[in-house]
Parts: structure tokens; C-alpha cells; sequence
């Protein structure tokens, strides 16, 4: 049954005196280099009590904006335009400084994307935890009591020891949990969390959010949760609201939105996931054509007609109509019935062929670092090939060893004395400047984030030039001719030659960036998180150019990720990495099938997945341990819930052979080992 | 056409743009905003009149004065009025021996305008050549050009500065080669600073991996992208220039001979008249380096402002 209300008022959504969070059409506008920009255009939902509300869209579209400004913490340059913001039932809009303080301090807590950043790094922990408890009126010593109560009800390990720590002796985790009980202290019924979990580990954010869930049933607050992160929402939020260019879309009940969206823009992010295992010899990514408005921009009918495959005459000359689908779902768009023939993109990309022989080799490369007179062994004996045309995906927590592994390839570092990296055979140096032109060629890069990668003073011909001169025995106009060319292949046209990487949205910057890396014919490319910093539309189109350019030149990649989605999508085969050590490497068909290395088993579950909540997350508890003092034994017996006491913390771990290619470090027999706990894909559709 | 096309490129079929350029942060547009907001700025055009206005009396001192620098005043019946306050005569009042304070003010701008600006430029040029190289190699060269640096640091500005003096001369070279001297490890330690900052970025490991020399990824690939920490501190060594060749003079070293006007050297001659009452002579040079230095304050505080927001 579906009925049109044709504006936000007509919108039955409850009383918003009642509710925990109610943004009433609120506007916003920041002065930016003497000129005020909207930001907000006229935002309207609610949160009720106890419920976990998600905002998503793509960086830009204001949700952030929308968090902070639910609690009026703006920046000078911000101002509220229109609209109002009631939580309780008390106007937040409407209240004086002392007011707000008093609300935040009793009513709301949020909690930021970075927890080192949240914390003064000369207070003790217990002291600034107090704090929080002083405010609102206890004396000191109770304070501290409290301080200690509420670390406890976070669940952080050793509370008593955590009060006397300093904010650096505190891995990312610890302090986030500390920030949440800095929030809880006032005993809130809204909770703000901005990115909540982006920067750590999957390992670590399942942990975290683990606690928001149980903290949120103890204290029935309502959750206003801003990620990028779509399984982050799916797996924590009961409502969502899509924003875009400063307007929300789109609300539903997260199922619904996940598996029925009805708004042109939800569909085009749905589809630009690799989800639901898909691969790269499936299809391509769905991508979403052009970029969002810029803040400030005019947009008098609808905000996404400009990109929408459904646009007609009326969406550039009507407000589009907010199309109530029950039950709170509604959609904020001229032609919702017809969402259904928006196609996924049914593109088989051709055939990937791997080739037989290895192009690259590691060969028992070991890396260590010397540190104020300790040996850091980083890297220990790793094997790895690379053959001609395929994907390694790289996996593992932070710490791992994964980023040293690549370097030590390229030669950023030189691997220790016995390690072995060959070319076609050929052995090559350990450092870069002292290999052979060739060699340095063969292993070119792209980095994780373009912002840095790229010189922002060069112009984007310069970029490719330098590097084609440089590389090849190029000069002059064939350079500039195989600038041209490359660009062309990375769908960079012409004009975007001439202009400088701040003038680049961030997807065409890690074009360039791409370009860059194959601009002298590399064999083999190494991606550091090469998306990770992206929106996931435009994620979906660089794996798409990714995935075509390897066709195409047949060239292998060493693919660094922690998004266990991309990594099934692109990888032809995946390594595991621990400490340094590689615990698993196989097909990536093979891994996801199992019988798979315990680490592995626990890193898959930890993934929040969009395609819903898996049955059962494997805990990993504590801390990957440090390279410099690694346990005896094998290095995972310490979290490893399938350790046997005797044998895996004393004998290292044979490397077995559980299927063709398919090598796990492991004391296990071959039948006890794990399978992989993954969402049952479509159970119930 | 083929499908993965239209998925990747979807300008190829002519309905949609690629994403693309942002067309609100345009390079030019930005600069042009910026142009125009530093030119709104109060401050900045406050800075900016007078410090023009010192810059024109610098060049043609003639146009804003009755009288020479070195001419005595005379009234109208020929006689000399040594130390006689401000009057329409002589605005400013007139020093002992009989001069127009008001046009040895006018006249004693050209020497702080050139000294300090040429001082502050090479004091930028030697600490950015040094913060370069201390902050792209890091390790011993660090240590040891850090060491020397905190040393010429720690010794005090005007002392150092009138033992060089005093031994070489007060020549104009000599100064400000001296002021550029003690400038440098300040400009130096910041221009580090942000090297060090740069290094970390990964176009410049990227730099590395395809073999780079060291100078050209400290000169082409660093240099442009710290050379707008350069302007601002240059604008803020141009402030201290100035109280450093008045202070200077004040204390008996300045360019040129005795009866060259110059704020510095004339508050010096003047200062010890203030407890018999007369107060102008050295009152208004005063003024007139607080003036300066004011106004290159200002525009130094806009123009960080402006282009590091």
C-alpha cells in the first residue's frame, strides 16, 4: 500500500515532544572563504527512545554535519539556518549556552571518529574520566569511584591499572571504550557516535560494537550512529536515513533498505557493494555516474536529478514528493514505482586468465628492524609468487606485518640477508636504489590514500610525465604521447591533464595515481588499500578499472584491504598474515569454504557484513602481540581458541597442505579445523 | 559499445558527466575568492595603507615635505627655532640643532624599508636551503645543523648582532647580512618542520621508488608545496627586521653618515631631551616604527589567515 504525503509535514513520523532526537527541516549553512554554503537543506527525522537510528551517503552529503549539529556543536563557521532540533522535548535551537552545557552534560554524549584525538594526552585516564563525574555535582572522591564503576561497565581489561595509564599506553580500542564511558557518565538517553569504529581493526570494531549494542539494551538510550561503513549500520542500527547533497531520501528499517531500497541513489549504493560473494568474473561493479553538488550549490528540485538513470522533465522542474511505504518507510523521489528497472550491471567482465610461472618470487624474505638495540623481526621467512595477471589479496589485523611485507618488495626496505626476491628468476636487490632499472619498473605502487600520494603543486600531465621519463627510456613527445595514452586507458580525459590534484575529486585523483603506478609497464603492482579512503560508488569504480586494466595488461597485484567484500571481489587467491608470518594462503573460493586457519576463521566473522548479522562472531581477545617479543611457539596460540596446550605453545606449526594450493600454518589435523562462519547468503529473501 | 565501458566511463555515451572536476573549488576560483577576501579584510587594508604609504616616503620623500632632511627651519624673518614643539611651521616640532622632525621622519623611512625586507628575503632564502636539508635527510645532518642552530639561538639577537658590527663595520651590506644571520634558524626550524611533514607524504616515497635524485625531490617535488609557509614567514621576519636595524641604529650602527635621517639613530639622539620636556623628536620616530611595524603585522596576520584556511 503506498501513499503519497507530498512534503515532510505530512509525514506522519510521531510526536517529536516525545521523541529522543527530533530534526525539524533543519537548515545549515557554512561561511566558507567569505561566502555562506548550505550544507543542510532541510533535514527532517527523528530518533525515538531506545531506538538506534544510522545515517549514511557519501562524504560531503552533511551527515556529520547532522550529528553535530543534533547537539549544537558547531565550528565559528557554521550557523543554523532553519528549523529545530527538540531532544526530550526541550529545543535545543532555541537554548543558551549555559542551557546547552547542561543538556550536553545530562542528556547527550557523543562519541568521535578518533578516540586519541578525544583524549588530553598529559591527564591520566582516571582523572579526566572523573571529570566527566565532577560536573555533574559529585565531590572527588566518589568521582573516582564512579570513574572506576563506569571503566568497569565498558568492560575494558584491568580498570584499576587502565585509571593510572596515560592515553598513549592505551591501544585504539581501550581508548575508544574509555570514550564511551566518558559519554555514559551522565547516564544519557542519546548517544552520538561519529565513525565510531573507522580506523580500527575489524577485530577491534566488532568488539566495540559488540559493546554499543549491550550498553544500549542496559541503558535503553536512543543511538544516532554516522559510518561509511555500511555493515557498521546494518549490523547496529533499527532505522536508517539515506543522505544526499544535505537532504535525506530516503528512511527505512535497515532490513528493508538493505534488501528493498526504493530510492534511485540507495539502489546505486547497493549495487556499487561487492556483496553477496560476489566476484570479479561475475560482473562489474555498479557505479553511480558524476559527482554530488558541492556544498552551496543551487538545487531547487530534486538534489540527485543530476545523476539519477531515472530522471525526467519533472524532476528538474518539481519537487519530488516524499512517498510514504508504511511502517515509517518512506522515499523522496518523482518516480518510485519504477525503481525496479534500475539494473544491476550484467557486464561479464571476459575471462581472467592467471598465468603458470611466477613473474615475482619472495623467497624466505624475512625483515628485521633494529630499534634502541633490540632486533624487531617484522617479517618472518615469507614465501610468496606472483604470477602473471593475478590478484593476492593481503589480509590481517594492523600490526601484522602487511604494509612492511609490501615495502620489503618494493625495495623501500632492504629484506635481511638470505631472503630472496627474484624477477623472471633473476634475484634482485634489496633496496630500490640499488636495483636495476628493470627492476625498478617491474614493482610499482598505488597508495591508500591520493590526498598524499600525489604532489599537490604538480599538474596531473607533470605527475605522469616525471614518471614516464623517468622509468622509460621515453623522451620528449613519445612521453608525452604515453602520458596521453595512459590516461586514456584510466579514463582521464584530456583536460583533466592540465589540472592540479586539488581540483580532482577523490576518485579521479586515485586515477592518476594509478596511472602513475602503470605508466612505466609495471609486472607487478602493489594497491595499499587503494579504496579505503573512497565513497563506495566511487570504490566501485576504481575496482572496476582495476579489475580491466589487469585484463588488459596482465599484470599481478599485491591487494592490501581490510574489506574482507573487496577482497573476495578482486583476489585470486588471499594470504593471511600474523605477526609478521603468513598463517594461511589459498584460492580465495578455497578460503571462503574453508577449512580454514583459526586466525583466519575469527578475521572473517569480525567483519561487519552488509549482507546482515553472521550467526556467531569468533572473539578475538587482546592485543595482537608485538613483533619484538613474539609468543613461543605458534604466535597465535595466545588468542586462539582451539590452542592445545603443550604442543602449540612450544613447537612452531608445520605448514599444511589442506587442498591444491591451499597452505595452512597450523598444529590442527585437517578435520578440526575451522570452517568459516559467514552470513547464509539469501536465506530468507 | 561494450558494456564494462558504459559501467566505467559513463561520459561515453554523452548522457551524463564523468565524475569530474569540482567546479565550486576551481584552482583560480579559489585564489580569486581569497584575493577578494584578504582585500575585504579591514586589517589587511589598514596594514596595507600604511605600509605603502612608509613605502612612497621611502622612494620620494620630497612630495610629503617643506623642508630636507638636514635643512634647518627657518620662520619667516630667517630665523633658526631649535627645539620649538609641534607648530604649523614644523608639525612635528623641530630637534636641538634646529631641524624639522616631521621631514626627517619622511626622510628616515628609506633606510628601515630597504634594510629590512632584503634581510627578512635572505634570512627566508639561507633557512630554507638549510631547512630542506635538515628536515628531507634527517639523522646526523639533522643533529648537527639542529645543534648549531639552537646555539646561534640561544645567544642573544643584539649582541650578537653589535659584536658583528662592531667588528666589520656598519656598512649596509654588513647589516643585513647580520640580521639575515640571525634570522636564518628561525626560518630554518620552521621550514623543517613542515619538511619533515612533507617527507612523510607518500608522493614523495613514490618519488623514491622511481629513483629519484635527492636533490630534485627536496627542490621540484618539496619545495612548492612549503613555499606558502614561506611567504607568511616572510612577512613575519620583515616585522622583526625592523625593530632589530631601529634598534641597531638606536644603539649607534646604522648605513650611511651622522646626518642621514634615521628613526632609530635620531630617537637616540633625541631620547635624553624627553626629561627636559621635549618629547617630539623622539616621540614621532618612535611612533613611526610602531607604525610600520603594526601594519606588517597585520598584513602578516591576514595574509596566514587567508591562505592557510
Amino acid at each position: 500500500m503506498t501513499a503519497t504525503a507530498s512534503s515532510d509535514a505530512q509525514l506522519d513520523r510521531g510526536d517529536p515532544m516525545t521523541a529522543a532526537l527530533a530534526v525539524d527541516d533543519l537548515r545549515l549553512a557554512y561561511t566558507v572563504r567569505g561566502t555562506p554554503r548550505a550544507v543542510l537543506r532541510g533535514v527532517t527525522f527523528q530518533v525515538r527512545p531506545g531506538e538506534a537510528f544510522g545515517l549514511v551517503g557519501e562524504s560531503g552529503c552533511g551527515k556529520s554535519t547532522t550529528a553535530y549539529a543534533a547537539l549544537r556543536y558547531l565550528p565559528s563557521n557554521g550557523e543554523i539556518t532553519g528549523g529545530r532540533v527538540l531532544a526530550g522535548g526541550q529545543n535545543i535551537t532555541e537554548m543558551s549556552t549555559k542551557q546547552l552545557q547542561q543538556f550536553r552534560a545530562n542528556h547527550a554524549a557523543m562519541v568521535y571518529q578518533d578516540p586519541v584525538q578525544a583524549m588530553n594526552p598529559t591527564l591520566r585516564i582516571g582523572r579526566q574520566v572523573a571529570e566527566c563525574f565532577q560536573i555533574l555535582g559529585f565531590d572527588k572522591g566518589e568521582a573516582e569511584d564512579r570513574a572506576l564503576a563506569s571503566l568497569e561497565r565498558v568492560k575494558i581489561a584491568d580498570p584499576k591499572s587502565v585509571m593510572d595509564r596515560y592515553p598513549y599506553q592505551l591501544s585504539g580500542g581501550m581508548l575508544q571504550r574509555v570514550v564511551i564511558a566518558m559519554g555514559l557518565a551522565g547516564d544519557p538517553q542519546l548517544l552520538v557516535l561519529d565513525e565510531p569504529t573507522t580506523g580500527l581493526d575489524a577485530t577491534v570494531e566488532a568488539e566495540v560494537l559488540d559493546l554499543v549494542r549491550e550498553l544500549r539494551e542496559e541503558t535503553q538510550a536512543a543511538v544516532l550512529l554516522i559510518a561509511h561503513n555500511l555493515g557498521v549500520i546494518r549490523t547496529m542500527c533499527d532505522r536508517v536515513g539515506v543522505m544526499y547533497a544535505g537532504k535525506m531520501v530516503e528512511e527505512a528499517s535497515s532490513d528493508e533498505l538493505f534488501e528493498a531500497p526504493s530510492h534511485p541513489y540507495t539502489i546505486g549504493l547497493m549495487n556499487a557493494i561487492p556483496r553477496l560473494g560476489l566476484r570479479k568474473t561475475d560482473r562489474a561493479l555498479a557505479t553511480i555516474p558524476g559527482n554530488m553538488p558541492s556544498i552551496g550549490t543551487e538545487l531547487p528540485t530534486c538534489v540527485y536529478v543530476s545523476r539519477c538513470p531515472l530522471a525526467t522533465d519533472i524532476c528538474r522542474t518539481d519537487k519530488p514528493p516524499v512517498v510514504a511505504l508504511g511502517d515509517g518507510r518512506w522515499t523522496r523521489c518523482h518516480h518510485s514505482d519504477q525503481v525496479s528497472s534500475i539494473e544491476e550491471p550484467d557486464a561479464v567482465v571476459p575471462d581472467y586468465k592467471v598465468g603458470d610461472s611466477n613473474i615475482v618470487e619472495l623467497e624466505q624474505v624475512s625483515k628485521t628492524f633494529r630499534q634502541r638495540g633490540n632486533d624487531i623481526p617484522a617479517l618472518v621467512s615469507v614465501d610468496l609468487g606472483f604470477a602473471e595477471g593475478e590478484t593476492l589479496g593481503l589480509v590481517g589485523e594492523s600490526g601484522s606485518g602487511k604494509s612492511t611485507l609490501a615495502k620489503t618488495m618494493l625495495g623501500v626496505y632492504g629484506a635481511d640477508d638470505g631472503s630472496q626476491i627474484t624477477l623472471d628468476g633473476t634475484p634482485m636487490k634489496g633496496k630500490a636504489t640499488d636495483r636495476r632499472d628493470a627492476s625498478i619498473r617491474a614493482i610499482q605502487m598505488v597508495f591508500q590514500n591520493p590526498d598524499s600520494a600525489l604532489n599537490r603543486a604538480w599538474t596531473v600531465r607533470r605527475i605522469l610525465l616525471r614518471t614516464v621519463t623517468s622509468l622509460t627510456p621515453l623522451k620528449g613527445a613519445e612521453a608525452n604521447d604515453r602520458v596521453e595514452e595512459i590516461a586514456e586507458a584510466m579514463r582521464l580525459s584530456p583536460h583533466h591533464l592540465d589540472m592540479r590534484p586539488r581540483q580532482l575529486s577523490g576518485g579521479l585523483k586515485q586515477r592518476v595515481a594509478i596511472a602513475r603506478a602503470f605508466a612505466g609497464d609495471p609486472r607487478v603492482v602493489v594497491c595499499d588499500e587503494p579504496t579505503s579512503a573512497l565513497d563506495v560508488s566511487v570504490q566501485a569504480a576504481i575496482l572496476n578499472l582495476l579489475a580491466n586494466v589487469q585484463h588488459d595488461e596482465r599484470t599481478s597485484y599485491l591487494f592490501i584491504t581490510h574489506d574482507i567484500g573487496v577482497v573476495r571481489y578482486l583476489a585470486d587467491r588471499i594470504a593471511v598474515m600474523y605477526v609478521g608470518r603468513i598463517m594461511e594462503k589459498g584460492f580465495t573460493e578455497d578460503i571462503f569454504n574453508g577449512p580454514v586457519h583459526p586466525y583466519t576463521e575469527a578475521l572473517l566473522s569480525a567483519v561487519p557484513n552488509v549482507d546482515g548479522t553472521a550467526s556467531e562472531r569468533i572473539p578475538l581477545a587482546g592485543d595482537i602481540p608485538s613483533p619484538a617479543d613474539p609468543p613461543p611457539g605458534c604466535v597465535f596460540h595466545t588468542r586462539c581458541r582451539y590452542s592445545i596446550p603443550g604442543t602449540c605453545d612450544t613447537i612452531e606449526p608445520p605448514d599444511i597442505l589442506v587442498g591444491p594450493r591451499h597452505e595452512i600454518t597450523c598444529h590442527l589435523p585437517i578435520d578440526q579445523l575451522p570452517k568459516p562462519v559467514t552470513v547464509s547468503i539469501r536465506a530468507n529473501p | 559499445m561494450s558494456i564494462d565501458d558504459t559501467n566505467l566511463d559513463p561520459a561515453a555515451n554523452g548522457a551524463l558527466p564523468l565524475e569530474s572536476v569540482i567546479p565550486a573549488t576551481d584552482r583560480n576560483s579559489i585564489k580569486n575568492e581569497q584575493r577578494r577576501e584578504l582585500f575585504t579584510t579591514p586589517s589587511f587594508l589598514i596594514g596595507l595603507v600604511i605600509a605603502l604609504f612608509w613605502l612612497a616616503c621611502a622612494i620620494v620623500p620630497g612630495v610629503f615635505t617643506k623642508w630636507k632632511e638636514n635643512d634647518f627651519v627657518r620662520t619667516s624673518d630667517g630665523a633658526s627655532i631649535p627645539r620649538q614643539g609641534p607648530q604649523a611651521e614644523a608639525w612635528f616640532g623641530t630637534d636641538s640643532i634646529g631641524r624639522d622632525v616631521f621631514s626627517r621622519v619622511i626622510y628616515g623611512a628609506d633606510n628601515v624599508l630597504i634594510n629590512s625586507p632584503l634581510a627578512a628575503l635572505l634570512a627566508v632564502l639561507a633557512g630554507a636551503v638549510l631547512g630542506l636539508i635538515m628536515g628531507y635527510y634527517r639523522g646526523w645532518v639533522d643533529e648537527i645543523l639542529s645543534r648549531v642552530l639552537e646555539a646561534v639561538l640561544s645567544l642573544p639577537v643584539i649582541l650578537l648582532a653589535l659584536m658583528v658590527v662592531a667588528v666589520f663595520g656598519d656598512s649596509r651590506l654588513v647589516l643585513i647580512l647580520t640580521i639575515a644571520g640571525l634570522f636564518t634558524p628561525v626560518v630554518a626550524r620552521t621550514v623543517r618542520a613542515a619538511v619533515l611533514a612533507e617527507a612523510q607524504l607518500d608522493y614523495v616515497t613514490s618519488a623514491k621508488l622511481r629513483g629519484e635524485p635527492s636533490l630534485f625531490i627536496m627542490l621540484r617535488e618539496i619545495f612548492p608545496n612549503i613555499s606558502n609557509i614561506l611567504v607568511v614567514e616572510f612577512t613575519v621576519r620583515v616585522g622583526y627586521a625592523i625593530f632589530t636595524v631601529a634598534t641597531l641604529a638606536f644603539l649607534g650602527f646604522s648605513a650611511g653618515d651622522a646626518t642621514v635621517a634615521d628613526w632609530g639613530k635620531d630617537i637616540s639622539e633625541s631620547y635624553n631631551l624627553i626629561q627636559a620636556g621635549q618629547w617630539w623628536p623622539s616621540v614621532f620616530p618612535a611612533l613611526a616604527i610602531a607604525s610600520l611595524v603594526i601594519a606588517i603585522n597585520l598584513i602578516a596576520d591576514s595574509v596566514d589567515k587567508v591562505y592557510s584556511s
